[in-house]
């Protein structure tokens, strides 16, 4: 039957639907199965926008592509590491505060539930850059410590900024994932006297864990791509730095595709195998289960 | 904490007028009875009639309404009791097994007395492994609950409960849930431990099974205790209709 089409539901590969668990891998399945034409059509219009836009002035596609050539190795090291630095600190705060979040959504007392609850729906449904703006302009860019100030860079305060949206999202991860495990192993592990904290660390996570990483790799490749957000607050990653650039090259708009495609490029090559990771691993997940 | 005055020649499980509605739906209707150590004791009635329920009040999984559980003395129906204590004396099995699917026949086995009795590891595996051989599932040791069939896996949870040492077993349709030649050798496991002198609370659909091993048999219907007795007389001189619709279409 391997292969096979059919139109009969109960002859297709049974997929279980974990209860409750937001295993919504849209972006990695949309990202991972985009076909290669895609990014041929996406380079020919790089190369014919310069064509285009020639008979504006004097200057060529390949002083275009000359002129990002150079500018390379600056917009790698300087701006798409701080993207990637970004997204790293960003993911890391996101988690540690979304796990507890998580756990205190699923906890028995009723205040801290409903608290967890709320601050995730609310940042879950915010958009992201009325939260980057928030945090960008509320929080000061100095303290003084001591009698010394310390300057606070701004990439620490959008890091702070994205990690409310990523902090909702693996809350809710969490608790879809420890609710997706039958009641029946809490009734088990509870006539067996073990506490619900025990209960929940070695019988309930160790059976949702793996469970949870598709859906929080597929966050990961989402802020990612997010990142450049923060460039319309001035911090120096890959897009502010492509403008800049850009700047200095006299602003021909020949340099506009190759600069800003190349920030394309350089973000599906590096979001693309983690999208091909996530779906791997959750048809892994799932057949186990 | 007031010293237990419980002996046992008391009853070591004694329920009185106990209460218990899920919203608007009551399902025990003021259900009393007593339980002697060593007795095996069988619930049954039709669906929906509160035996599940019953059972599963016993060990504090439900909180009840009214009345009163005693478990060695100890009051269940009492918002300070121990329920950790509580549950280290009452085992229970259930009707889906409920093993834990990431650990293997013995890990699920050593678990609780290795997390929740703290005993030293090289005592617990040797009990587990003599309990899993008891269950006769020698040579099962290794493997997951997901590569052991139903009668298997539902032996490897009696062996779990077992493995705590509790003073009471409780098993909720344990066979319900079986493939119909998987049931039998369930049966055996709990006839061999019911003979042993466990005291045993069972709720089963098994006619024949309740009337070889229970010492007295309880018909419940619709939340209260319609009529019960020794098996002997319970399947043949009972008086009340409804005990003898049941028993008309269940044998």
């Amino acid at each position: 039957m391997e292969g096979a089409t059919t139109d009969l539901p109960v002859l297709r590969p049974f997929r279980p639907v974990a209860r409750g668990g937001p295993a919504d891998l849209g972006f990695s399945r949309w990202l991972a199965e985009m076909p290669p034409i895609a990014l041929l059509g996406f380079a020919f219009l790089a190369c014919a926008w310069p064509i285009v836009a020639a008979a504006q002035g004097n200057f060529t596609t390949a002083q275009a592509f000359d002129a990002l050539w150079r500018w390379m190795p600056f917009l790698v090291s300087k701006g798409f590491a701080l993207n990637i630095l970004i997204s790293f600190f960003t993911m890391l705060t996101g988690t540690v505060a979304g796990v507890l979040l998580g756990l205190g959504q699923v906890s028995p007392l009723r205040p801290l539930a409903a608290t967890c609850w709320f601050v995730t729906q609310l940042f879950r449904n915010s958009p992201w850059l009325v939260l980057l703006f928030i945090v960008m302009l509320a929080f000061p860019f100095e303290i003084e410590i001591a009698g010394t100030v310390y300057l606070i860079p701004d990439w620490t305060k959008a890091v702070f900024g994205l990690a409310l949206p990523i902090m909702a999202n693996i809350s809710e991860i969490v608790r879809g994932g420890i609710q997706s495990v039958p009641t029946g192993q809490w009734e088990a592990a509870e006539s067996l006297a073990f506490t619900r904290g025990q209960t929940l660390w070695q019988i309930i996570l160790p059976q949702c864990f793996k469970r949870m990483i598709p859906p929080w790799m597929n966050w990961y490749a989402i802020l990612t791509m997010a990142t450049p957000l923060v460039s319309l607050l001035g911090v120096e990653e890959l897009v502010t730095l492509s403008r800049q650039a850009m700047e200095a090259e006299d602003n021909h708009p020949e340099l506009l595709m190759p600069f800003f495609g190349f920030a394309l490029v350089i973000f599906f090559l590096y979001c693309y195998p983690i999208a091909r990771w996530t779906l791997r691993l959750e048809r892994r997940f799932a057949v186990r289960q | 904490m007031p010293a237990n005055s419980w002996t046992p020649d008391q009853p070591i499980v004694a329920i009185h007028d106990l209460h218990k509605s899920f919203g608007a739906l009551e399902v025990l209707k003021g259900v009393s009875l007593e339980v002697m150590k060593g007795e095996v004791i069988c619930i049954i009635g039709p669906s929906g009639s509160g035996k599940s329920t019953l059972i599963r009040c016993i060990n504090a999984l439900n909180p009840v309404d009214s009345g009163s559980i005693l478990v060695e003395g100890q009051e269940v129906n009492d918002p300070a009791v121990d329920k950790l204590a509580l549950r280290k004396k009452v085992g229970m099995v259930f009707q889906q097994y409920n093993l834990f699917p990431h650990k293997t026949a013995l890990q699920n086995v050593m678990m609780a007395p290795l997390k929740v009795l703290k005993q030293p590891r090289g005592e617990v595996e040797k009990r587990a492994r003599a309990l899993l051989t008891r269950v006769n599932l020698e040579g099962k040791e290794d493997s997951y609950p997901g590569e052991l069939s139903g009668g298997q896996q539902q032996r490897v949870a009696i062996a779990r409960s077992l493995a705590m040492n509790p003073d009471v077993m409780l098993f909720d349709e344990v066979t319900a849930a079986l493939d119909p030649e998987t049931v039998k050798e369930v049966l055996v496991a709990i006839k061999d431990l019911a003979q042993s002198g466990m005291t045993c609370i069972l709720v089963t659909h098994e006619m024949g099974f309740a009337r070889e091993v229970a010492d007295h048999i309880y018909f419940t219907d619709r939340g209260v205790i319609v009529e019960h007795g020794p098996p002997a007389t319970f399947f043949t001189e009972s008086s009340d209709p409804r005990t003898r619709e049941f028993l008309s279409q269940i044998l």
